[in-house]
């Protein structure tokens, strides 16, 4: 397939694109570029077709079954779309009178409000872009408190080992040492590894409860607790909320601030780039250090993203809880552990968990002995996948199992969905075990067969250059 | 799995090969062999301070970003700075392809001999 770049045809005009209707504003020679800049011209039509034949090509949540561990691919229901398309809430400017968009206002305060009943958190701020974004945020909330009270030797930021490889990333960005502890056997926190890790020099805990194991750890908390008492505060990543929501809060777990993923768990569309919306709440004593939107406060960490966010991925958020109301948002967490529980034991027929029994929102196979003593891998069964029309679950994460595949079904699959992708999942299995040499060259139907992944990260090529002519 | 014996190795898998007054590290073809094709190396740079246990190097594959932890502590002099661009050597020529030279060593964690470790990546492996 050709890029817009490529398909260019000078002259052909932009001509969709109106003309300037504002005076020209002369800028400055020293902020022009020498040479213009190679954009494609291309008439609309052409445009429209090719953006289409991308979408044709793309695999999304409404193609098919979606089983990304840690993604939480669940339907995106249509009334948050219709919502999110009211003129009262596009036809808008973040800077116009605040008397002329109180709905606005109104859709954010709700937000909020809803978002701190369902965490147990008391304050709330719906800027930050993305998941990594709102953690980020919520870890600058941790190094402000410190430094209020004047405790600037509290670096020191505790993973356990399963984590999430953004929360050492945003221990790291927030310029703390990060310390990884590791698992029980089981996939818990080693209470008493976080005992010896944890001194005068603790900033905090970062953790997702559940784990990424998709086990709830029952000594949350013990946990808290010796974090607490050795003066550090309590991150919670949401980035596995779905199966909690409405059940059980992080706030009374004893965490002091969490973030949430709006575009995992309450059903904003995402996995095409964004854009996301992450969330982040508070306990009222680090209230103050939030991030500010319009007006400065005095006490605030700082400003992390322009105006109030992703307005239109909050206004499909809050559409999803008033449509799921206080009953459906806990019956949806229910029935999100319901089914990959269900889907589990469709799949221990043939494949080997890394933990056996019941699970969360997802579990981890391991397919280490197939890899050693069959000479199939996981790749290969993901690969195997996407000539069935399934995206394969997330694959080698957690790092702490060989061979993983992580699947999270969501509540939205239904149990002949479940059972029609189990057979594909039992079958591949079978027939890498017959033939796992055949195995390699999967997948056969799809627009890219099997990309050298290895020389695509060792030369990546990340820009289209425009051919120089002048060059023989 | 090749252990030459003229190193020493740490059970984090990385080699020490004793170069006059100062020390060669890298990692092992154990360690390779177990990482995949590796497709970026973040280097140390000359002058960092390497204490042992303590991680100074990151290795990354298709699969992960791995930690390489120093198996002693001293000062980087010298970085074998072929490997920004060519990481695949670590892969293909793990004992040649070191990751930094290293001064004034003090060997205060405890290292196998090639005998030990290669019993030791047995053990792991099983």
């Amino acid at each position: 397939m050709k890029l817009l770049f490529e398909k260019s045809k000078p002259g052909t005009g932009n001509q969709y694109i109106p003309a300037c209707d504002t005076p020209e504003y002369a800028l400055d020679a020293s902020f022009l570029r020498e040479e213009e800049a190679a954009l494609p011209e291309i008439s609309e039509n052409d445009l429209s077709r090719h953006y289409s034949a991308l979408e044709k090509r793309s695999y999304g949540v409404n193609d098919g079954f979606y089983p990304l561990g840690s993604c939480t691919m669940k339907y995106n229901p249509k009334i948050n779309e219709a919502a999110a398309a009211l003129e009262g809430f596009t036809d808008i400017h973040p800077l116009q009178p605040a008397d002329t968009v109180s709905g606005c206002r109104k859709v954010l305060d709700m937000t909020k409000q809803y978002l701190c009943t369902i965490t147990g958190m008391d304050a709330m701020t719906l800027a930050p872009a993305a998941g990594a974004h709102g953690e980020f945020t919520g870890m600058m909330l941790i190094r402000k408190y410190h430094e209020m009270r004047g405790d600037m030797k509290r670096r020191k930021v505790i993973v356990p080992d399963s984590s999430h490889g953004t929360n050492p990333a945003t221990g790291t960005m927030n310029g703390m040492k990060v310390v990884s502890i590791p698992s029980t056997p089981e996939g818990y926190v080693d209470l008493e590894k976080l005992r010896q890790a944890v001194d005068d020099e603790t900033a905090g805990l970062m953790l997702t409860n559940p784990n990424t194991l998709g086990l709830f750890d029952r000594n949350i908390c013990e946990i808290t607790k010796i974090v607490h008492e050795a003066g550090g505060l309590c991150y919670y990543d949401g980035a596995n909320m779905n199966p909690i929501m409405g059940i059980v809060r992080p706030g009374d777990m004893g965490f002091d601030c969490i973030h949430l993923n709006l575009h995992k768990t309450f059903s904003t569309p995402h996995g095409g780039g964004g854009p996301g919306a992450g969330a982040v709440g508070c306990k009222q004593f680090l209230a103050e250090y939030l991030p500010w939107d319009l007006e400065e406060t005095e006490n605030s960490c700082g400003k992390v993203r322009s105006y109030h966010g992703s307005f239109l991925v909050i206004v499909k958020a809050l559409a999803y809880i008033l449509s799921l109301g206080k009953e459906g948002i806990p019956a949806s967490a229910a029935a999100s552990v319901l089914n990959a529980n269900y889907f589990k034991a469709l799949l221990s027929e043939k494949y080997t968990m890394a933990n056996p029994g019941f699970c969360m929102h997802e579990f981890v196979m391991t397919l280490e002995k197939e890899h050693k003593e069959h000479g199939f891998s996981a790749l290969d069964i993901a690969k195997g996948l996407l000539d069935n029309g399934i995206h394969p679950p997330t694959m080698y994460f957690p790092l702490i199992v060989h061979e993983a595949l992580m699947a999270e079904p969501t509540e939205t699959e239904s149990r002949q969905t479940l059972e029609e992708a189990a057979k594909i999942f039992l079958d591949l299995y079978d027939e890498a075990m017959k033939d796992p040499e055949s195995m390699q060259h999967r997948p056969q139907s799809t627009v890219i067969g099997r990309p050298d992944e290895v020389l695509a990260a060792r030369k990546p090529v990340l820009r289209w250059k425009k051919e120089e002519k002048d060059e023989g | 799995m090749n252990s030459p014996a003229e190193l020493k190795y740490s059970a984090t898998h990385e080699w020490i090969r004793e170069d006059g007054d100062t020390c060669l590290i890298g990692i092992t073809d154990y360690a390779q062999d177990q990482l995949g094709s590796l497709v970026f190396v973040n280097l140390p740079m000359e002058g960092d301070e390497l204490t042992a246990g303590e991680a100074f190097c990151d290795v990354e594959s298709v699969k992960a970003v791995s930690d390489v932890i120093a198996p002693v502590s001293g000062t980087v002099t010298e970085v074998n700075e072929e490997l920004a661009d060519a990481p695949e050597k670590l892969n293909e020529d793990p004992y040649g392809a070191w990751i930094c030279r290293v001064e004034n060593c003090s060997f205060d964690h405890e290292l196998m001999d090639a005998e030990a470790y290669a019993a030791f990546c047995e053990k792991e492996h099983e």
